[in-house]
């Protein structure tokens, strides 16, 4: 819950006043809230936490936490969801 | 050294490894507050590459574990309920509650489903509004903006079938309790990173000044770990208790200030009893009156109900850094992450499941045969 994964953002759209991305964890696609970084653009990396991103952040630091992150197997597990629980 | 190679930057490591050692001339206990940094320690062995002199002491972080039995035992009659659509992370579905967990209920029927955000719960709300669509608002600073977000919107958009049950906690205060208890062995903290992206730094300069201790805002990777463990001997070492912020390039002295707006208008200070570990004072938010009719708590009358904590769990210790998990003599045996005692156990921030996953074997709670 409190990693908080980085996300480049692919497109932005506004769903009823609410400014909306979606962004690439890694290769999965999520939706992300942008209401509390509205600067972001188009090509950013931000830290995501629990579909909110909550700061930007620059590329080089991105794709370093990003690898870290895959190689440990835990994107998934932030990005949660699909498997209902972390436990193993 | 074989941990080193996993680093990502072996050198970096290497040098900020004997940086460590080359500060260290007396014994020091650092606290890493949040329970993703006691992940990485554990997960990369950074403890054993440290001076025997330096303790790592697992501090109350982990949001899972430390949410009231009393709120999990809520969430559990709420979520039992036929109109209700209970919305959750996935985290919290194994964390026990007196009897049983959200599995249970979901197993006997309830409709329990995992989100990823609290507004796919908002979205639940509008698609489904013959459902009372409940949402349980757990976590710590970084958490709460999203689901004060998720208030906000379901408020404009005149969803009246969506609630929250929010239990968020807060860090300076546990921070102030550890210390003010007068029985903490900590000499200095790692601070989480991304709870002051949300909220600054600037509410831990009084600490650090109250009860002479270093507060280092650290990251989650194992370089950031070990970054802040570095600096905060070196501040030790130096007989300075100062806030220093390791983690630049997400966190700024005065935080995001959209989302501290949001959270001020969707929240107040309340006491809050953290499980294992007591009440508390200011150390939670809950939804302000504004919002009532999102708020689960008020809109569910769940009648009087027993709270039970299984006996043989001592979480509460292991939050405040008084035991390590495998000096509890169920860890491994009759505690493990299928079957836990504990919430520590369940959460992938807990300290009980960090130790399970990365230091059971050759442990001798391994050899009790877990
Ligand atoms: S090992 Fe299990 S029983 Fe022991 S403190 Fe941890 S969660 Fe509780």
């Amino acid at each position: 819950m409190c990693l908080g994964i980085p996300g480049k953002i692919l497109a932005i759209r506004d769903d009823r006043g609410t400014p909306m991305a979606t962004a690439d964890f890694g290769g999965v696609t999520k939706d992300v809230c942008l209401a509390y970084v509205p600067e972001a653009e188009v090509g950013d990396y931000t830290i995501v936490h629990a579909g909110f991103a909550i700061t930007r952040l620059d590329e080089a630091a991105a794709l370093e936490t990003l690898a870290m992150m895959d190689e440990l197997g835990v994107i998934d597990e932030e990005l949660g969801g699909e498997s209902e629980g972390s436990a193993p | 050294m074989k941990y080193l190679d996993e680093f990502g930057d072996p050198d970096r490591a290497r040098r900020l490894v004997a940086e460590i050692h080359a500060a260290t001339t007396r014994p020091w206990s650092v606290m890493e507050v949040c329970g993703g940094q006691t992940h990485a320690i554990l997960r990369h062995g950074i403890d054993q590459l440290l001076p025997a002199e330096i303790e790592l002491v697992h501090g109350p972080g982990c949001p899972v574990c430390v949410t009231p039995l009393e709120m999990i035992d809520r969430a559990l009659l709420i979520a039992a309920r036929p109109e209700v659509t209970f919305c959750s992370f996935g985290d919290m579905l194994r964390v026990p509650g007196s009897a049983g967990d959200l599995f249970t209920v979901k197993a006997a029927g309830g409709d329990v489903r995992v989100v990823y955000s609290p507004l796919d719960a908002v979205a639940i709300a509008e698609a489904e509004p013959d459902r009372e669509v409940v949402f349980f608002g757990v976590g710590f600073e970084t958490t709460a903006p999203a689901n004060a977000m998720a208030v906000v919107q379901a408020h404009d958009r005149g969803l009246a079938n969506f609630s929250v049950l929010a239990s968020h906690v807060l860090v300076p205060p546990a921070i102030e309790a550890l210390m003010a208890s007068g029985t903490s062995r900590v000499d200095g903290f790692l601070a989480a990173g991304h709870v002051c992206t949300v909220m600054g730094t600037h509410q831990y300069a009084p600490l650090a000044a109250r009860y002479r201790v270093p507060i280092v805002v650290t990251g989650f990777e194992p370089l950031d770990v070990l970054d802040g463990i570095r600096r905060c001997v070196v501040q030790l070492e130096a007989g300075r208790a100062e806030v220093e912020n390791a983690y630049p390039r997400a966190v700024t002295a005065e935080g995001n200030q959209p989302a501290q707006e949001v959270l001020a208008s969707v929240f107040e200070v309340c006491d809050r009893p953290w499980r294992g570990i007591g009440t508390i004072p200011a150390s939670g938010w809950r939804l302000r009156a504004e919002y009532a009719d999102h708020d689960a708590e008020r809109r569910f009358d769940v009648g009087a109900f027993v709270v039970e904590e299984p006996a043989a769990c001592r979480a509460g210790e292991v939050l405040q850094g008084l035991i390590k998990p495998d000096e509890c003599e169920a860890f491994g045996a009759t505690c493990t992450p299928r079957t836990p005692l504990g919430a520590t156990m369940v959460s992938s921030e807990g300290a009980c499941a960090a130790y399970f996953r990365y230091r059971r074997s050759g442990s001798p709670a391994a050899l009790r045969g877990g």
